[in-house]
């Protein structure tokens, strides 16, 4: 995997998925290692998400590798119409690897195809952010010790969701069983079905979350948006009843736990952060254990 | 109409290509397609031509030019029922139909404007996903283009 870069989540065979995954175990228990201290690393975000770039950021740094970049186009040869095979050609020559963030699709693909060093996408609009999908499967690998044979249910935006997109079709992997809760508006695309039914597994659609509470493993929780809506009114008759309070945790597995990809409006009320079955914190950090182990491999060093 | 007579409509030609049974409204993309607009021998074409399989077809007649498979291939995007006659000494040497390729470059636009193909200068990858009601997804933003925004480079 030296050299590789990662643009989509099936640039890597679930092996490879499953070595990063390792590789983050390894740096959760030991998050300070300096093995990129003789390495450039190139932090490129031509949109701000300060969210993604500082795990990116703390990983590099925990690493004791340099960081070179930009957390905005607004200061840049970008913003003075540079095109994109310019600027990553450039910066290659200062950088050991680039980790983009760019609002265009596919930016990241042509990024990977001309550039001597690899390529981690970082997010390239409504497209891939491949990370965020190696970080959910690590925190459901560390809740429930195994990524087989789980039931995850998904409540909230379904249809927008590149964060559950992705992760849907990684879980395809594992013999999942999906439980899908949206609004009718906002449903899982047949797109993203279309991977489920190829490999023949269950999945069930529901209008509301109470139901799915006690039989799942994995409840994946994510903001509704307005604007998603054509509607207004269809929004305000819908919004509170995706929103997870504490008194709904009361029938649930022992194993159960609460993931979100955050940042959070109220889809998930503050009084359930201190319940032991919310991960969604943990889940933030364990974007930097893995974003470790991926800089490490790609590297070179795992 | 007989066939003898309707294909005195574009003249014969001693050796190249036929390319019959192509929508009449695809004839000048079929030209522009495999650069026959600036090919330096003799194309003959006709368009809304009476087909009895087709209602109106057209025909594109190209002189001492053979084309590979690939070339060809992708014209099935536009003309997906093409059939393509080799002609030699005026006879007919082979006779084959075009086959939509399992991957297209370069020829059609990616129809998400947010996609890097419609913002840098990168000729465009797609696999094709369905020959039949043809889908195509982009090798670079993953969306996918059907037959009704599909537009053409
Ligand atoms: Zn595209």
């Amino acid at each position: 995997m030296k050299n590789k870069s990662l643009v989509s989540i099936n640039d890597f065979t679930k092996e490879e998925q499953l070595r990063v995954l390792e590789a983050a175990r390894e740096f959760e228990a030991n998050p300070v290692q300096t093995i990129l201290k003789d390495h450039v690393i190139a932090s490129l975000f031509f949109e701000p998400s300060t969210r993604t770039r500082l795990s990116f950021e703390s990983a590099i740094s925990r690493l004791g590798g340099k960081i070179v970049g930009f957390s905005e186009a607004s200061n840049t040869s970008v913003k003075k119409g540079e095109s994109l095979r310019d600027t990553i050609l450039t910066i290659a020559n200062y950088s050991d690897l680039i980790v983009m963030r760019n609002p265009i699709e596919g930016s990241a693909r042509f990024a990977s195809e001309i550039s001597p060093v690899p390529i981690i996408n970082a997010g390239d609009g409504s497209n891939q952010h491949p990370t965020q999908t190696l970080l959910d499967l690590y925190s459901i690998l560390q809740t429930q010790d195994t990524l087989d044979n789980l039931h995850v249910a998904f409540v909230g935006d379904l249809k927008y969701g590149r964060t559950v997109h992705s992760l849907v079709i990684a879980l395809c992997n594992y013999n999942t069983t999906f439980h899908l809760v949206s609004p009718v508006e906002l449903k899982l695309p047949s797109s993203v079905k279309m991977h489920i039914k190829e490999k023949n597994l269950a999945y069930h659609q529901y209008t509301s979350m109470e139901e799915v509470i006690p039989n799942t493993d994995i409840l994946y929780m994510t903001r509704i948006q307005k604007e998603r809506f054509s509607d207004p009114l269809e929004f305000e008759r819908i919004k509170n009843s995706y929103n997870l309070h504490k008194d709904m945790l009361v029938d649930t597995k022992e194993n159960f736990k609460i993931l979100h990809p955050m940042p959070r409006v109220n889809e998930i009320h503050i009084n359930v952060d201190e319940d032991p079955r919310a991960y969604y914190f943990q889940q933030a950090l364990n974007g930097v254990y893995v974003r470790q182990a991926l800089l490490s491999i790609l590297l070179g060093y795992r | 109409m007989n066939d003898k007579v309707k294909e005195l409509k574009v003249s014969a030609i001693e050796n190249g290509t036929v390319i019959d049974h192509i929508p009449a409204g695809a004839v000048f993309q079929v030209i522009k397609m495999l650069k026959l607009d600036v090919f330096d021998q003799m194309v003959l074409f006709g368009t809304n031509l009476e087909s009895k399989k087709y209602g109106y077809k057209g025909i594109i007649k190209v002189s001492n030019k053979f084309f590979k498979p690939e070339e060809l291939n992708k014209i099935a995007l536009v003309a997906p029922h093409a059939s393509i006659i080799e002609i030699r000494d005026f006879r007919v040497a082979q006779k084959t139909l075009v086959e939509i390729p399992e991957t297209v470059s370069g020829i059609v636009k990616c129809f998400n404007p947010n996609c890097i193909t419609n913002i840098e200068v990168i000729t465009t990858r797609f696999t094709v996903l369905e020959k039949e009601d043809i889908r195509l997804k982009c090798h670079y933003c993953e969306k996918i283009t059907v037959k009704n925004n599909m537009v053409f480079k």
